[in-house]
């Protein structure tokens, strides 16, 4: 099962600009602190990394914690270089991987 | 007069008691003793919880300087389930003068780190936002580490009306 997300960032950009990317994932981050009405613990179950590859190259990544809230939302910046595929792999705890695709011209 | 002292403190502590006082009774006590003991028994939460453990590997033991990093969270939470989070380093993001990392540490959470981002020159700008959650009022701080070596940090006071993670669900 992936998960749906979206991003948002320019699909155009002057080379050496800096364009911010923002993206989004649906997903519960079930941190594993709490318990359900029985008492029994809900076992942890969250998005463990986001990592972003820009023309075959690992431009960010982020390590996700319990501490992420739900649906987890993050944006950052990168330089636009040249043209090619953005690249963008989320991975559960459980090693599920969702991943999408954006392409950036570069003028 | 000191046989009606016990006539007269009993119906007081058969009142059902309001947690945070200090006239906690028996069973009270017993079942909050029980609840401790499941929160420590909960996936390894003594050592990611321990934030001056987790402060000192963040920071390799160094004691990094209220500098450069600049955390921007709301004063006010009304809900600590997402709490928006914009950390910005300044950093020329040069092949040569880089931030590697920012790690978010939280005092009060569950557990101690929050969110470790990984950045390098190709970023272009050490700005990176999001949403997270806090279990509690507290100060969270931001760690940021340079490509020299040298690490640099932000912080942030929140006040939280209603509280994340550890709920009872």
């Amino acid at each position: 099962m992936t998960f749906p997300t979206r991003i948002v960032m320019p699909a155009n950009a002057k080379k050496g600009e800096i364009i911010e990317i923002k993206t989004l994932v649906q997903h519960v981050m079930e941190p594993g602190y709490r318990r359900d009405n029985m008492g029994k613990a809900i076992p942890r179950d969250i998005i463990a990394n986001l990592t972003v590859t820009y023309d075959g190259v690992e431009i960010f990544k982020a390590d996700l914690q319990p501490g992420t809230a739900a649906n987890p939302y993050i944006a950052f910046n990168t330089v636009a270089t040249t043209t090619g595929d953005v690249v963008f792999i989320w991975i559960d705890l459980a090693g599920k991987a969702t991943s999408e695709k954006r392409k950036l011209t570069v003028a | 007069m000191s046989l009606r002292l016990p006539l007269s403190s009993s119906p007081r502590r058969r009142r059902p008691s309001v947690r945070g006082l200090s006239s906690v009774s028996r069973r009270d006590a017993v079942l909050l003793a029980g609840a401790t003991l499941a929160a420590t028994s909960l996936p390894a939460a003594a050592d990611l919880g321990d934030f001056s453990k987790i402060f000192a590997e963040t920071t390799r033991g160094t004691t990094p300087k209220l500098a450069r990093v600049k955390l921007t969270m709301p004063e006010l939470a009304e809900n600590g389930n997402s709490v928006s989070t914009l950390i910005e380093v300044q950093s020329p993001m040069t092949e040569k003068d880089h931030v590697k990392t920012i790690s978010l540490l939280s005092e009060k959470n569950p557990q101690t780190l929050v969110f470790r981002v990984h950045l390098g020159p190709r970023s272009g700008r050490a700005r990176v936002a999001t949403n997270v959650r806090l279990a509690d009022t507290q100060r969270i701080i931001a760690v940021a580490e340079m490509s020299d070596g040298t690490f640099w940090m932000g912080e942030a006071r929140v006040l939280v009306t209603l509280a994340a993670c550890i709920d009872g669900g």
